[in-house]
């Protein structure tokens, strides 16, 4: 591998961990929705990078994989229930954009503090892939946490879904069909969540998850 | 080091002969874009002009501030602007002054600025200080940290040394140097009252902010007031051209056949950014003026980020 | 000229100090008459210039050794040791000068006091006390000299006496003065161990191994108490605005500067060598510091709280710096910690500069309209045209602005942070991008902050008459004002003498020094490497005046010269109530809102009244200082409860009184066979 190898793998490891931050900052459901396409790309094109690097044709077909579902049946089927469901205005958050962003920081100096000493064994760029895969994964954990609505919910779901694609392709001779299985769970994840969101909406009229709360009698914390 | 000095020159004419030029064809593109004809893209020369003949109209309790402020904006302005190598490097004067010395020139003369926009006393004027120091108190610190990515990147807070390493074989790629990228266009798009942040082509909006704070200007003030617009606009793409797309750029020593290259060059790069930053600007919408702090925080976050990034990388194991 | 022997040096110092004891004697005398006032602030102008000079000599003779000059008073078994190192002669220099011209200023402002007899004394035995402190080389005389400077201080805060607010202001500065100088004590008290040798001399020969970290933390809270570090700084926007403006300058501009030698003095002489892990507390709480202290400021419309808050961000910046040092030091990084010591004490130097400089213009406004509410100013560009200029060179320079010297001491903090990658451990290397991260937005703020500060009062229409009845200073404040503006604009011009003149500081502290920058082509600054970093501030500033100059001759040959006056335009709304200007609080807003709504709590609330209804509509504000209200109303109220429960003793009988006091004896009876 040449030094441009890894510096190309490399901006790719670490473009995901940008668009992991620009999807905390959107605010629109589309551009939420776009983002995230873009995001799902940029992983397609890390895994392709991997697999013309590591001559391993299997990771081909987990980038076509990505590349197709991830890019663009999902967001596709997202989009049109958003549509269908008429929740395009704005995107509730728990927490502010600012401070948001000031934890994604914190994680992903925490996920850096993290990796690299205990990965000392591997070099330099790779242990830096895997910190930027668990900065995605935790960028999408919080995702899930601060946001109200149920379909950013699940985009942040499938983002941290995404570092965990990223991980696996970076540690090598991880077998194919995991990944298959990984991608095919999201899937399923993604069809029960789009039932549940039509059932919600049929019921309470709403997606916001509060709502759920306060049909079950709690009350609804201070809104941000 | 005393060779450089008619390069020196040279730039200094250069960049101020330049602005409006690259004014002229951002608005002339935009105007195309849009389906409009547009002015000539010497417009903005013509305006100059025309300003420059024009009486002088000073509130009558404008004090000697009022007055003197739009040199001095101008003249901090074009110095950071003859700072920045356009085509190029090896300025006699780029080692005086290095990449954090631009920054705080800029803010010198948005100091100067706010205040003449205090000075009247009028609400219009107040309000345009007031935001501008708002959206500057998040955006220079952005730029602060791509400059310090870049630093740190190259080793050098000098941009002769940076965009020489650029160009150099232990460049490479890098995630850190991208998110500088991206900071540093949104630190661009912000300062110098682009779409999404102002709208440069509207008075009287409410949410108008630089073009609130000169609204007591008109005649030769109100002109060079604009001139320093324009070259603050020459300068950021010149800065992104020469740190990012260096190639071509004439070293100091260079022939006459590698200047006339590194100009024709330059003038090509300003072009396409010019171009780019319009087909931005007409595909986005502005923002509300509460929704630019976010937006400048995310190129302080990912400055911050990119700087992080390095100080582990770079690091001595 | 023949240098001068160390010990002639050392024995003017004393002189000096016993001449300003001397002086504060005579004050109490001679201050109700007419001359009084002046003679005493003239005589301290005098001996402050003759103490800068002697420190000049001091800081770049040739002897490294200090001569030490034993004092015939004091402790009976102890030494009390006075005398000039370069450290000391540092700080002397930086302190005198600043104090001498503002001393200058007081010849003139001085006479406006309504208790001349409250002020008058106290100011050179104030002036006395921090020079003790700076010139001490043993414990005892250190802490002498800081209590006397605390009590004097004290004593001036509370000069007018007549508002409550003074009256409280006076209250929190003693505690937090008693509290500091106490940990400060069991500092020194660690450090000299059992053995109690209480000269910096033995400390440094035999200070006891494992007492740095707690030493660490005793000096970053007792100096922090005094210099205004986060969370300690509650005094500061009390106590600097109560006092009359000359002893504000010294509080705000010259007395944390002391603070700031006792932590240099403590933590990089006394306590030994240092672990990388000390820059941890220093760089957080600076770090903090910074920030809040300028967001504080920004919040402020009180023209001399908001300096005094603004003390608080330029403290942190300069603890950011020392920092840095600690860090570097520990790692052995040589020549990256004097950069970084460099900067924080070329910072302290500015500071020293412009923070007197502003509340010198801050008092002649005070004077001039009686107000110090932003609110009520405006307009006073026009009436008061020197001052308005003084100030504004000040603006700029604590804006950290080209060409004035605010920028360089940040610039050079900037490129000790941009070493820092060199650093081995993770968590600094993590942590300094961050803090530089909030240097960097604390400098914007601050840019913010004074375009507030000199926008609101000195530009637009004046909002009160007594802003629009203004007058200007007398000759002797515009002369001190003048000199101290100049100052800013002469140390950001020329900084390569600066960081010559601090070199032997680094020597004696770090043993290295950065290069010789007067070797430099051009009167450039280089701080590590041509390669890496130059700055040429007087190139720069003759650059922006030429390029000025061109401009305005090319308008001047081109344009059309017709010029009219006329009202302002404001969009075809202009209103002629003052009204209608923007206000401090609006030009606040936008920041109170980005940032405030988190800090502070602030909230906003619009009350509009219903169609037909006349009543105005209200806006209302809602601003908490929240540092305030966690941290120091528990603590007051706890102390409230417990002084409600022992306040019952004083009504007991003698024999109550007499169980107490009989169980108290027992129970140390019991301690002391319990120790056994």
């Amino acid at each position: 591998m040449t030094p441009l190898d890894t510096d190309i793998a490399h901006l790719l490891a670490g473009s995901m961990v940008l668009v992991s931050f620009l999807l905390l900052y959107q605010d629109r459901m589309f551009a939420l929705l776009n983002f995230f396409a873009i995001h799902a790309c940029v992983l397609a094109l890390s895994v392709g990078w991997q697999a013309y690097l590591q001559r391993a044709p299997h990771l081909f077909i987990t980038a076509l994989i990505a590349l197709l579902f991830k890019a663009v049946i999902i967001p596709v089927a997202l989009h049109r229930i958003v549509v269908r469901l008429g929740i395009h205005r704005a995107i509730e958050t728990v927490v502010g954009t600012g401070p948001t962003m000031l934890i994604g920081i914190g994680l992903v100096a925490l996920s850096i503090v993290v990796m690299l000493p205990v990965t000392t064994s591997e070099g330099a760029f790779a242990r830096e892939d895997l910190a930027f895969a668990l900065s995605v994964v935790l960028l999408g954990f919080m995702m899930m946490i601060t946001r109200r609505n149920a379909v950013s919910q699940v985009i942040g779901f499938m983002s941290l879904e995404n570092g965990l694609v990223l991980a696996a392709t970076g540690a090598r001779g991880m077998p194919l069909v995991v990944e298959i299985s990984v991608g095919f769970s999201i899937l399923i994840a993604f069809l029960v969540v789009g039932i549940f969101l039509f059932r919600i909406r049929e019921r309470c009229d709403t997606v916001d998850l509060q709502a759920l709360d306060m049909s079950r009698g709690e009350s609804p914390g201070e809104s941000a | 080091m005393r060779t450089g000095w008619p390069t020196q020159l040279a730039q200094l004419i250069l960049v101020l002969g330049l602005a409006p030029l690259l004014t002229g064809v951002t608005r002339k593109v935009r105007a195309r874009l849009l389906r409009r004809r547009g002015a000539s893209v010497v417009q903005p020369y013509r305006d100059l002009l025309k300003l420059i003949r024009k009486e002088v109209v000073v509130a009558e309790n404008a004090s000697w501030l009022f007055r003197a402020a739009p040199y001095v904006i101008f003249a901090t302005t074009w110095v950071a602007a003859a700072l920045v190598p356009t085509f190029a490097t090896g300025l006699p004067l780029g080692a005086a002054a290095d990449l954090i010395v631009i920054v705080a020139l800029l803010g010198t003369a948005r100091f100067m600025l706010a205040l003449a926009g205090l000075d009247v006393g009028t609400s219009f004027g107040g309000i345009g200080s007031s935001r501008e120091m708002m959206f500057a108190s998040l955006a220079e610190p952005a730029m602060l940290m791509a400059v310090f990515t870049l630093s740190l990147f190259a080793g050098s807070t000098e941009l002769s040394s940076i965009s020489a390493f650029m160009l150099g074989p232990r460049a490479g790629l890098s995630i850190s140097v991208a998110l500088a990228l991206v900071a540093l266009i949104i630190v661009a798009l912000g300062e110098n009252a682009r779409i999404p942040v102002d709208n440069p082509a509207t008075h009287l909006e409410l949410t108008m902010v630089h073009e609130a704070m000169i609204l007591e200007y008109s005649g030769r003030h109100l002109a060079v007031i604009e001139a320093a617009a324009f070259v603050k606009l020459l300068l950021y793409l010149s800065l992104i051209a020469c740190v990012f797309v260096p190639w071509g750029t004439a070293v100091a020593g260079a022939g006459l056949f590698g200047y006339a290259l590194g100009l024709g060059l330059y003038a090509g790069k300003l072009a396409l950014l010019g171009f780019l930053l319009s087909v931005f600007e007409t595909a986005i919408a502005k923002m509300r003026v509460f929704r630019v702090p976010e937006f400048l925080g995310v190129a302080l976050m990912l400055g911050l980020l990119g700087t992080m990034l390095l100080f582990v990388s770079r690091a001595p194991h | 000229m023949s240098i001068p022997s160390p010990w002639l040096l050392s024995e003017l110092a004393a002189g000096a100090i016993g001449v300003l004891l001397m002086l504060s004697a005579l004050g109490s005398l001679i201050a109700r008459r007419p001359l009084g006032s002046r003679l005493i602030y003239g005589a301290c102008t005098l001996v402050c210039g003759a103490l800068t000079a002697t420190a000049l000599a001091a800081l770049l003779g040739p002897s490294p050794h200090p001569a030490m000059l034993q004092l015939p008073v004091g402790l009976p078994l102890d030494h009390t040791l006075i005398g000039f190192d370069r450290l000391s002669a540092a700080f002397v220099l930086i302190v005198n000068l600043a104090t001498a011209i503002v001393s200058g200023y007081a010849i003139g402002y001085g006479v406006h006091a309504r208790e001349p007899r409250r002020v008058v004394p106290f100011y050179p035995a104030f002036v006395a006390g921090m020079n003790l402190v700076l010139l001490a080389q043993d414990a005892f005389s250190f802490l002498i000299g800081w209590e006397f400077m605390s009590l004097a201080s004290w004593a001036l805060v509370v000069s007018d006496h007549t508002s409550a607010e003074n009256r409280r202001a006076a209250l929190v500065y003693l505690i937090m003065a008693t509290g500091g100088a106490l940990t400060l004590l069991f500092g020194f008290g660690l450090l000299a161990g059992s053995a109690g040798g209480y000269t910096f001399d033995e400390i440094r020969r035999a200070a006891p191994a494992g007492v740095g970290p707690l030493v660490l933390v005793l000096a970053l809270v007792g100096t922090g108490s005094k210099a205004g570090l986060v969370p300690l700084h509650a005094w500061l926007p009390l106590a600097h605005p109560a006092a009359p403006s000359h002893v504000s300058a010294l509080m705000s501009g010259v007395m944390t500067k002391v603070a700031v030698y006792g932590f240099v003095r403590i933590v990089f002489d006394l306590a030994g060598a240092p672990a990388w892990w000390w820059s941890l507390p220093v760089l957080l709480v600076a770090a903090v510091t910074t920030l809040l202290g300028v967001l504080y400021a920004l919040m402020e419309h009180d023209l001399k709280r908001l300096l005094a808050y603004h003390t608080v961000e330029n403290i942190g910046i300069i603890f950011i710096g020392l920092g840095l040092a600690l860090a570097f030091e520990a790692t052995g990084l040589k020549s990256a910690a004097a950069l970084s010591l460099t900067a924080a004490i070329f910072h302290v130097f500015n500071h020293s500069l412009f923070k007197s400089l502003l509340f010198l213009g801050s008092g002649a406004v005070l004077h001039a309209t009686g107000e110090r509410d932003m609110e009520q100013l405006g307009g006073l560009i026009h009436r008061m045209p020197v001052t308005a200029v003084t100030f504004l060179a000040g603006c700029i320079a604590i804006s950290a602005l080209p060409p004035f010297n605010g920028f360089v001491s940040e610039w050079l903090t900037f490129q000790a942070i941009l070493l820092s990658p060199q650093l081995p451990q993770w968590v600094p290397r993590l942590l300094v991008p961050a803090v530089g991260a909030t240097l960097a937005c604390s400098a914007a703020l601050a840019a913010t902050c004074f375009v507030k500060a000199f926008g609101i009062s000195f530009l637009g229409r004046a909002r009160s008459t007594n802003a629009s009845t203004a007058h200007e200073t007398d000759g002797f404040s515009q002369g001190a004002m003048l000199l101290l503006a100049c100052a800013c604009l002469a140390a950001g011009l020329l900084p390569g003498y600066v960081i010559d003149a601090l070199a032997p500081v680094t020597q004696l502290l770090l043993g290295t020094r950065l290069a010789v920058q007067s070797a430099q082509p051009w009167l450039r600054i280089v701080p590590i490497d041509p390669a890496r970093s130059a700055y040429d501030g007087a190139l720069v500033a003759v650059m922006i005046v030429v390029a000025a100059a061109t401009t305005a001759l090319v308008v001047r040959r081109f344009a059309s010269h017709a010029l009219r006056r006329s009202a302002p335009w404001d969009c075809g709304f202009p209103d002629a109530s003052t009204a209608t200007q923007y206000t401090a609080g609006s030009f606040a807003q936008p920041i109170r809102r980005v940032f405030g709504s988190a800090v502070f709590r602030a909230r906003e609330r619009v009350t509009m009244p219903e169609p037909g209804d006349s009543s105005p509509a209200r806006l209302e504000v809602d601003v908490h200082d929240t540092l305030w209200e966690t941290l120091y109303v528990p603590v007051v109220r706890l102390v409230d409860a417990v002084t409600e429960r022992v306040n019952r003793m004083q009504f007991l009988t003698i024999r109550s009184y007499l169980t107490l006091v009989f169980a108290a004896l027992v129970l140390l009876l019991v301690i002391v066979g319990g120790w056994r």
